[in-house]
């Protein structure tokens, strides 16, 4: 691969099928996940973008195609932990995904496992804990925090093995709008200031156009893929496949359809009121 | 986060077993394996005790334990209530059928003998001071540090194939499920509830019956917990208990010492009354 | 009917070190028809209201009138509290537990003591009412379902109930934009056809924007504000001093007025913003 530096995931012609399934859950995919990229993977239930992550982190072994994640193949089963280290996975149900009964233990279980001497977990569960706004609650029980704060230990774990690429599998989903508020800062601090590469997989609008790039999945294959402005200025096709535009962008396409000259990729608020004001004091 | 009577710890409230208080004493700060240790040789050596001096003497070291920790003592005879059924069944039972020959008292068929009710006492007592010690380890450690600390005391023993990294995985496992479920199954009885389900009468039966709507889908949820669970630990890279370091590491300090020397003095001063009053 | 909630007070392990005083003196009355939507962020007294309205929680003081039917008398049969007051839980399709689809809607009509034809009748009306193809699926085990028509089968669950009011607590909760989608459609379409009572409880203001006919907003355990979401979303200053957000047309409304554009006040919904800006840019073309 010439551009590895360059690509922290590849994934060329994937497939995977689940065992006895008659249909691929992920069919021909190919793509990147450049480096310090913010990705957004959108798609219905069903549509094969939380297979997709699997495949990002050698939970699941292709069925065909391969995936390369820094350059390591992850059908290479020598590689398995290796691979798990560079892209790390945080999942929906902040529950289900913490193992221990405190804090910075589950912090550490990463680390734990691939056998990183003590001291040294020490100062990595602290500075992961740190860059989640955690340290606070380091050794609290994980089932006194608030569903934030949980996924955002979750993070402090993944973050604890020093990842290239972080991988949140509808980690908002089960959260309410705080919540999310709190998750979607802290990935995007960790992707600017730390260079983290971020893939997230969700069902809301608004965290995807927050995004670098965005791709929407459709029964397993890519339906589209772009900059959140040029996916979701396709309000119709969008809406085809089984997902909402943001609200603005919804907005500006109806006042397009009453015949105003407004752009039709707009997606912020922000963005609206200067092109309303713009429009009006053309006028 | 969902608010304390929304998800039903009042039922977490009752459960007692294994408290921990947390505190910072010198008992709190020992190394979990030797308190473990500890308390075993505390056990075996108030079971070697055959009167009542070496009791009491065995109650003031407990007391200097527990005053130490700074635990109240009456935590400790709380403990003991519940055991209170069991005590008198085993004391009854003992006396009625412990053998001995200096009869204090025919009636009928009963015959209670010196050494029945010496016997009787002596076991009773012996359940009472098992329960003490044990639970001043639970008081004074973590389940985390116990969970560590049995783990290492075990650790030997997987040389011949003896799950020590397993087990203690699964207490930890099991320690953080456990609220999680109590809160489950509140939130699934009232779901339940409102659909007029009736969890309080009928017979025995009809209860059980009425059961199944609760424990269907809290088995259910519970598969699918240890789903996501393995896949969490899988995608953290857990392969087992081989090559595995901790974050916290267990070092005998001083104060281990100290108390290893406490305990061989409490040993010899019981042998000791053992062998005077014998 | 009407549901009346008269100085209801609820503390949580009163006395205690811990003593939380989860609902400050609630009076509220929600009329026949009227569909409520209930905001206020995670930790505010909503859900502990919502347990309250069909008696699962007992007011610590004052009382709850459905009907005329006193919620927190002892001698008030509680099967008829549940005919009167059906609640919908978060992610209710864990509650599933029958083999069939069938048997778990007609869980609650039978624990109801009602007859088995009245008992089918109810499961189809049910079923209908949250678009679930009877024929298709009612032998269909309730596992085998998708997420969103799991979802739609408890609801209906709750529906077969036949309750006069019908509480919701966070009915699109982890749901794909088409499953949320469906799920408002249906409650809406519930209020229209059968005029119930509802009472929704959401995260989401567009939501509650595009469906309610009263907001009521619950902070610290108070109503800090209850009215038309026209009134309540024009006090987006107060709606953000608590944490919470508002619908994102009340916010460009707000800023588009700022910039000196003629929206009026009020404006809430999508539909009405997109009239008022053409309008308000129209304007400024004839005047140009």
């Amino acid at each position: 691969m010439a551009n590895l530096e360059e690509n922290r995931i590849i994934a060329s012609n994937l497939v995977y099928t689940y065992p006895e399934a008659k249909k691929n859950a992920v069919d021909d995919v190919s793509m990147r996940v450049k480096r310090g990229e913010f990705l957004a993977i959108l798609g219905h239930n069903g549509s094969g973008k939380s297979t997709l992550a699997k495949l990002f982190n050698a939970l699941y072994v292709p069925t065909d195609g391969t995936v390369w994640v820094c350059g390591l193949d992850t059908r290479d089963d020598d590689l398995v932990f290796d691979i798990r280290q560079h892209a790390g996975m945080v999942f929906q149900n902040p529950d289900n995904q913490i193992v221990a009964t405190v804090v910075e233990e589950d912090v550490a279980f990463g680390l734990e496992n691939n056998g990183v001497p003590p001291a040294e977990i020490r100062v990595r569960i602290d500075e992961a804990l740190r860059a989640v706004n955690m340290s606070a609650f380091a050794k609290k029980a994980p089932h006194m925090l608030s569903g934030g704060q949980k996924q955002r230990v979750a993070i402090a774990g993944v973050l604890a093995m020093k990842p290239d690429v972080i991988i949140l599998d509808e980690s908002t989903a089960m959260l309410d709008p705080s919540g999310r508020q709190e998750v979607m800062n802290t990935v995007h601090r960790l992707n600017e200031e730390e260079g983290i590469s971020v893939v997230i997989i969700t069902h809301y609008m608004a965290e995807a156009a927050t995004a670098d790039y965005v791709i929407v999945m459709d029964e397993g294959k890519i339906a589209m893929s772009g900059t959140p402005r040029e996916v979701f200025r396709q309000v119709e096709r969008v809406r085809a496949l089984g997902l909402d535009v943001p609200p603005m962008t919804d907005l500006a396409h109806m006042l397009r359809a009453d015949g105003l000259s407004i752009r039709e990729d707009v997606l912020t608020v922000d963005e609206m009121v200067e092109e309303v004001c713009r429009l009006s004091s053309k006028m | 986060m969902q608010l304390p009577w929304e998800r039903g710890s009042a039922m977490l409230n009752d459960i007692t077993l294994g408290q921990f208080f947390p505190g910072d004493s010198a008992i709190h700060r020992m190394d979990p394996r030797m308190k473990l240790i500890l308390t075993i040789v505390y056990i075996v050596g108030v079971f070697m005790v055959s009167n009542l001096l070496g009791y009491l003497i065995s109650l003031l070291f407990l007391y200097i334990v527990v005053r130490i920790s700074g635990i109240r003592f009456s935590y400790l005879v709380k403990g003991i209530k519940p055991l209170r059924f069991i005590l008198i069944f085993t004391f009854v039972l003992n006396l009625f059928f412990a053998k001995g020959e200096t009869v204090l008292l025919s009636l009928g068929f009963f015959t209670l003998t010196a050494e029945a009710l010496s016997y009787a006492t002596y076991f009773a007592l012996r359940l009472v001071f098992l329960v003490m010690g044990t639970s001043v380890l639970t008081l004074t450690t973590s389940p985390v540090q116990l969970t560590d600390g049995l783990e290492r005391l075990m650790h030997p023993l997987q040389r011949f194939r003896f799950p020590a990294h397993e087990l203690a995985m699964m207490m930890t496992i099991a320690l953080r499920f456990i609220p999680l479920l109590l809160e489950e199954t509140d939130k699934i009885q009232k779901a339940q509830m409102a659909r007029g389900a009736d969890f309080e009468t009928g017979n025995l039966i009809a209860r059980a019956k009425a059961m199944i709507p609760l424990l269907v889908p809290l088995f259910v949820s519970s598969f699918r917990r240890a789903n996501d669970l393995a896949m969490a630990m899988e995608a953290r890279c857990y392969r087992g208990g081989d090559h595995r370091t901790r974050l916290r590491e267990l070092r005998y300090t001083r104060l281990d010492a100290y108390a290893v020397v406490a305990m061989a003095a409490f040993l010899m001063v019981i042998f000791a009354e053992g062998r005077l009053l014998g | 009917m009407s549901l009346v909630i008269e100085n209801v007070n609820y503390v949580y392990m009163s006395g205690g070190p811990y003593e939380t005083h989860a609902l400050h003196d609630i009076s509220l009355t929600i009329e026949d028809g009227e569909f409520v939507g209930l905001i206020g962020h995670t930790g505010s007294g909503k859900s502990t209201l919502v347990q309250h309205l069909n008696g699962l929680l007992k007011p610590t003081s004052g009382r709850i009138l459905v009907d005329g039917l006193d919620l927190s008398d002892k001698a008030t049969d509680k099967r008829a509290i549940r005919r009167k007051v059906g609640l919908v839980f978060q992610y209710p399709e864990n509650q599933l537990f029958e083999e069939t689809v069938e048997k778990d809607i007609a869980f609650g009509p039978k624990n109801l003591g009602l007859d088995a034809a009245e008992i089918d009748r109810r499961v189809r009306e049910a079923m209908r009412r949250v678009a679930i193809d009877y024929d298709a699926i009612h032998d269909r085990s309730v596992f085998e379902l998708s997420g969103g028509q799991m979802r739609r089968v408890a609801i209906a669950g709750v529906l077969a109930m036949e309750p006069q009011v019908l509480v919701l607590d966070e009915p699109c909760a982890g749901l794909d934009p088409r499953g949320r989608e469906e799920i408002l459609g249906l409650i809406r379409a519930l209020h229209r056809e059968s005029g119930a009572t509802i009472v929704m409880v959401s995260h989401s203001m567009d939501d509650v924007a595009s469906l309610a006919g009263r907001v009521i907003v619950m902070n610290h355990g108070r109503v800090a504000m209850d009215g038309t979401p026209r009134e309540v979303f024009a006090r987006g200053e107060e709606l953000r001093a608590i944490g919470l957000d508002v619908p994102q047309a009340v916010e460009l409304a707000e800023r588009l007025r700022e910039r000196g554009l003629d929206i009026p006040q009020g404006v809430y919904q999508m539909e009405e913003l997109r009239a008022a800006i053409a309008a308000a840019v129209g304007k400024g073309k004839r005047h140009a």
